[in-house]
């Protein structure tokens, strides 16, 4: 019965329009555009069909639509698309939609689909609007001053009552941050701090030595590292390899839930997680500091007995004159402020993670910089204060 | 193979490190139909959907997807039997970054050489299909358990392939919202005469969905039931696959 119908709809109205494989079409009098699609109206052929379909309707603007699936062979929700979209680039709303010879499989696939609904973009969901974007800064970073504030809060807390009861501090966990942190560390911060030794040994002796100063190569190096770039170095690869791994690690643990099942079953995650690595960490970093100096003067030692002519002996007092015990305890301490630095931030960026895979990411790289921004910065602030001393 | 076969697997043996997993797995699975995979928990459902899909290499035996020997596979055609499967995966699987339409329209872009409008029309046909189109704008990690299962759905339907391959599609949703994708699932069966193979225990999915069945046991690692699922339920000989399909615990 539908077949003659369209049969007949065929014969009365002669199909004007284009010739190609995908439809015809033909507009009457009263301004109803039919579109008699034939063959398959399914993915492989849409993209096709709607590029010859876009480019036939673009001079068109009908008040009504008629889709004639009468000679349609298979159609998916592709070839329903295909005549959402034809509707859409006419400007008509579904009520001016007419869907003709439909066959029952047709309808199957038509009843999943809403004509009904506005078009739809997958657009940015960020808005470009700088005011919004302001407001949405200032309130992020109001958030996370509020964030901060809270955390210190909960960490102050949690080294009260591990003060209080040293029992609950989790031991094993420190000392195998402490392995992490620090012993799998030694390597990289020696072969660093060797070659750093090295390279100031030698940059300075170009100056030093066109005043016959050479013996004095032994104690830059020696006072620069103890009191400056030995705990900043140590702070900063410390920073690159831990500071990281704390905020991927805790961030992890954010996203899988694993914090709030530690929660729940009535632990403290500072205690369980941040105090082990910030104990770690304050007892290691110094620990590092001390093996950096040490290497940095292995360093110089080398430049000034093979370049400089020094003898060993001479180059090792010569160090040992210049330090004062003043110069090695300003230095511990200054690492002992950047291992809390690096824990502090590593956890707290682990703790602020939200999302998926890609937060992990987020927080190690927030962690990393905004950790070494504040070792620079206290290290200024440490540079001033002893200025003043 | 035979002509209405389109996915047949032959001898499969699975296995990890040293530990067997599944033994001399055998069936195939007819074009146009829903397929289920049950099992208790760690009896290997999962693997096995994962070497059918080609993601693991068996270690003995065959997974043919239509003329395809999917872990001996050429490149080439190996990726041209991918595009002939959505897989739905057990954690939904959708990429964190991008919101839940950016997701459904990751294959679309890639594969369907369609304008950007035109993506934007089929993505938002897929989300109304699973009930998502007011959250097509939302990250992963914005929406529920059970969304993230119906936007995984909905990226794996997202070419209208010719075989789905569904992991738990109801675990994690309401009643009434695992009924509903229970329905989605057979109008696509349907409709779009899409071969459907379901790796689940729920067990009102089974009876509403399943044609055939295959019951995959821990301690034989190997294939205990195979038919009809109200027949396993009502008849089969093994006491163990019966008490499996009626929900009843092990007799003391």
């Amino acid at each position: 019965m539908q077949k003659a119908d369209h049969e007949r709809d065929m014969h009365m109205n002669p199909v004007s329009g284009p010739q190609n494989e995908y439809f015809d079409l033909r507009e009457d009098a009263e301004g109803t555009l039919t579109v008699f699609f034939r063959g398959r109206l399914d993915m492989p052929n849409a993209g096709a069909c709607l590029r010859h379909l876009t480019s036939e309707v673009k001079p068109r603007t009908p008040r009504r639509l008629a889709v004639d699936l009468g000679r349609v062979t298979r159609m998916d929700d592709y070839g329903a698309m295909v005549i959402m979209r034809l509707m859409h680039r006419l400007g008509l709303t579904h009520d001016r939609l007419e869907l003709k010879n439909t066959s029952e499989d047709h309808r199957r696939t038509l009843s999943m689909i809403d004509f009904g609904q506005p078009e739809f973009d997958i657009g940015p969901r960020k808005s470009w609007n700088f005011i919004v974007q302001l407001g949405d800064s200032t309130i992020a970073a109001l958030r996370g001053a509020a964030f901060f504030t809270e955390f210190i809060g909960a960490i102050v807390y949690s080294a009260l009552r591990v003060a209080k009861r040293p029992g609950s501090f989790r031991i094993n966990d420190a000392i195998g941050h402490m392995k992490t942190t620090g012993v799998d560390a030694l390597p990289v911060v020696g072969l660093i701090s060797l070659l750093l030794g090295l390279i100031i040994a030698f940059m300075s002796s170009l100056q030093l030595s066109q005043f016959g100063a050479n013996l004095y190569v032994a104690s830059l190096v020696g006072l620069a590292m103890v009191s400056e770039l030995g705990p900043i170095m140590t702070a900063i690869i410390v920073s690159g390899r831990s500071g990281s791994a704390y905020a991927a690690e805790i961030s992890t643990m954010k996203i899988t839930e694993e914090i709030d099942a530690l929660s729940v079953m009535g632990f403290d995650p500072n205690l369980f997680l941040v105090m082990p690595r910030m104990i770690a960490a304050m007892v290691v970093v110094p620990l590092l500091t001390v093996f950096s100096s040490i290497f940095a003067i292995a360093g110089g030692l080398i430049i000034g007995v093979t370049v400089l002519d020094l003898s060993p002996t001479a180059y090792i007092s010569q160090t040992i004159d210049s330090l004062t015990l003043f110069e090695l305890t300003w230095g511990l301490s200054k690492s002992v402020i950047f291992a809390i630095i690096i824990a502090l931030t590593g956890c707290l960026r682990g703790f602020q993670a939200r999302g998926g895979a890609s937060a992990v990411g987020n927080a190690a790289t927030s962690a990393v910089v905004t950790s070494i921004f504040l070792i620079i910065l206290f290290d200024s602030i440490f540079a001033v204060i002893r200025s003043f001393w | 193979m035979n002509a209405k076969e389109v996915v047949r697997v032959e001898n499969l043996g699975v296995a990890y490190e040293h530990e067997v997993v599944l033994r001399d797995i055998s069936f195939s699975v007819r074009e146009n139909e829903i397929f289920i995979i049950v099992g208790g928990s760690g009896s290997g459902k999962t693997s096995l959907m994962r070497h059918m899909v080609g993601l693991e290499a068996p270690a003995s035996g065959k997974v043919y997807i239509r003329e395809t020997d999917i872990a001996d596979a050429p490149e080439e055609s190996f990726y041209r039997s991918l595009k002939q499967i959505g897989v739905l995966f057990q954690g939904s699987a959708l990429l964190g970054s991008m919101t839940v339409a950016e997701n459904v329209s990751l294959p679309i872009f890639e594969y369907a050489n369609l304008p950007a409008s035109a993506v934007a029309s089929i993505v938002q046909i897929k989300l109304s299909m699973v009930g998502l189109e007011c959250y097509a704008d939302h990250l992963p990690s914005e929406i529920s358990g059970g969304m993230k299962k119906r936007a995984g759905l909905a990226r794996a339907l997202a070419l209208n392939p010719d075989i789905l391959f569904l992991d738990e599609p109801s675990a994690g949703l309401d009643p009434v919202i695992a009924a509903e994708i229970d329905n989605l699932i057979l109008h696509i069966n349907q409709s779009l005469g899409t071969t459907i193979i379901i790796v689940t225990h729920d067990l009102d999915s089974i009876f509403a969905l399943g044609q055939r069945a295959i019951m995959l046991d821990k301690s034989s690692k190997g294939i205990i039931a195979h038919g009809k699922p109200a027949d396993l339920r009502d008849h089969d000989p093994n006491p163990v696959v019966r008490r499996f399909f009626s929900r009843k615990p092990p007799e003391a």
